[in-house]
């Protein structure tokens, strides 16, 4: 039988601009029940670049993340992370890739016995433990500091709204420094103000810290405001990739129709 | 009638059959499961690094949190004991018995079976609860996503938590309802605690209390494991939640007495 460590890590790939390609997945299924939500999906994302995810509900854009990070398992296809299929690791194997990645979840998913301060401390007092409790200190605040919820540190997150559970769960995708960043659903059930903000501080993120990023989202503005490349997903293909212009450009029917209904 | 047509006494068989095959499929592979989960959670455990931390506020929950719970139950045992042992041992005019019926009908049968059917009702239904609740809003696929292992932080802790206090619990338990099976005994025929004490324990060896009270960390291996497993599975919301919540108490609290029988002729055999 052939584990994920027979098969050789594959040097990474660069694109003509010298960027190494960091999440790369290759004909990727998935099937619940009887469902098929992801049916051969190849994508690839490079350092620097962010990928919209498109398509409508229920195409399997959220699964695809968690195939990703590891929380689903393909039924068959890889997931390469730095050149590594990641698919059939053990969760201590995996567990060191996911160090350098980033998860914000569509409800934030915030600890809810923990105050925001805990939750973004929670990721440094598992994997940093030479930091002593003034550095954490400092280095939340700062991390708070630049989604904006400084002020917030003592509140519970059931005393925060929507958007700032959002703000705190990105402050904790990023606890680790993170090369990759998955953002699902980033600026839904935000208000348009909230969801301008959202956007506005993952480019801020993304110019400064040069992740590879995968974004899942329904919002078309958000999504041509924060990325580099999109993919629209339908019936767990890929039906386009490129730039927002080639999606504008396209004389596919159900493209024009999402276009249209967005 | 169309003879290729099944008749109703047939549709009837075949869909007992179904249902019966359904029933028994679903029963060993949530054994299958289980045994699936506890491997996942004892390599976990085993490896490091390891969650004191956790394990320490996990002991403060299983083992002080249940501390007044299991100190009323087991007084609330030995009165009822004592009450109804005095009455019993008077007809056969065997009063003299009292101390050692009470010391070991309380230390050998009922302190540690109430202790695990308490801790299992208080504990396990915490646990599936809390853990149930953590699933169903994605916070334990944020630990696994923290690059943290789920099975290390919340299932290992709580089971250890639970093997570690369930004996101490029992000792406790044992402690008050022999206090309050003496005191109500003496509140209607006075006898000193020494003497209560002197007669219940005499010629008893350690091999008649210790392995009755340290097979409890088989209860709490019961009802920390399952309470886990139930909580970390759940899906569908609040409905969910509550399910988890139901199923742990009730089958903790089940295999808690299956393990109690298996485990007293195991005793019985093995410390004669």
């Amino acid at each position: 039988m052939t584990t994920a460590y027979d098969i050789p890590i594959r040097q990474k790939r660069s694109d003509a601009d010298g960027n190494a390609q960091i999440i790369a997945v290759e004909n990727l299924c998935k099937t619940f029940a009887s469902h098929t939500v992801l049916d051969g999906i190849n994508l690839s994302v490079n350092r620097g670049e962010t990928l919209a995810v498109l398509g409508r509900s229920g195409t399997g854009k959220s699964v695809l993340l968690r195939l990703i990070i590891g929380l689903e398992k393909p039924d068959s296809g890889l997931v390469r992370i730095h050149g590594q299929n990641i698919v059939g690791l053990t969760l201590d194997q995996i567990g060191e890739i996911r160090k350098k990645m980033g998860f914000l979840f569509q409800h934030a998913a915030l600890y809810d016995s923990l105050t925001v301060a805990e939750n973004v401390a929670f990721p440094l007092e598992h994997h940093q433990r030479e930091m002593s409790r003034s550095q954490r200190g400092d280095r939340v605040r700062q991390l708070l500091a630049e989604v904006g919820m400084e002020s917030d540190l003592g509140k519970m997150p059931s005393d925060i709204s929507g958007g700032m559970q959002k703000r705190v769960g990105l402050a904790r995708a990023l606890a680790l420094e993170p090369e990759i960043l998955l953002l699902d659903e980033p600026t839904a059930g935000l208000d348009p103000i909230s969801s301008g903000e959202i956007n506005d501080l993952i480019l801020k993120l993304q110019h400064e810290r040069q992740m590879a990023s995968i974004v899942v989202t329904h919002d078309l503005y958000s999504a041509k405001t924060i990325a580099n490349r999109l993919a629209l997903l339908n019936e767990g293909e890929v039906v386009i990739e490129g730039k927002f212009e080639d999606l504008e450009q396209s004389n596919i029917g159900f493209v024009k129709e999402f276009l249209k209904q967005s | 009638m169309n003879p290729a047509q099944p008749g109703p006494r047939t549709l009837i068989l075949n869909s007992a059959v179904s249902s019966a095959t359904g029933m028994v499929d679903g029963f060993f592979e949530w054994f299958g499961n289980l045994g699936m989960f506890f491997w996942q959670v004892l390599h976990a455990a085993v490896t490091p690094p390891y969650e004191w931390r956790e394990l320490i506020r996990q002991l403060d929950e299983v083992g002080s949190k249940s501390f007044p719970l299991v100190v009323m139950a087991g007084s609330a045992i030995g009165v009822i004991i004592s009450l109804e042992a005095r009455y019993s041992l008077s007809r056969f005019g065997a009063k003299s018995l009292f101390p050692a019926t009470l010391v070991y009908t309380v230390i050998q049968v009922m302190g540690p079976i109430i202790t695990g059917l308490v801790v299992s009702g208080r504990v396990g239904a915490g646990i599936g609860a809390e853990l149930a609740s953590m699933k169903v809003t994605e916070q334990i696929d944020a630990i696994e996503a923290s690059a943290i292992n789920p099975y290390r932080l919340l299932a290992a802790t709580r089971i250890l938590a639970c093997i570690m206090m369930l004996p101490l619990l029992t000792v406790v338990a044992d402690a008050c309802g022999l206090l309050m099976g003496w005191l109500a005994q003496t509140l209607v025929e006075p006898l000193s605690f020494h003497q209560f004490i002197q007669d219940g324990f005499k010629g008893a060896t350690f091999n008649a209390f210790l392995p009755q009270t340290f097979k409890t960390a088989v209860y709490g291996l019961i009802i920390g494991l399952i309470a886990c497993f139930q909580g970390m599975r759940t899906r569908g919301g609040a409905e969910g939640v509550g399910r988890a919540a139901t199923n742990s108490v009730v089958l903790a609290s089940l295999f808690v007495i299956l393990a109690d029988v298996v485990l007293v002729k195991f005793i019985l055999v093995v410390f004669p």
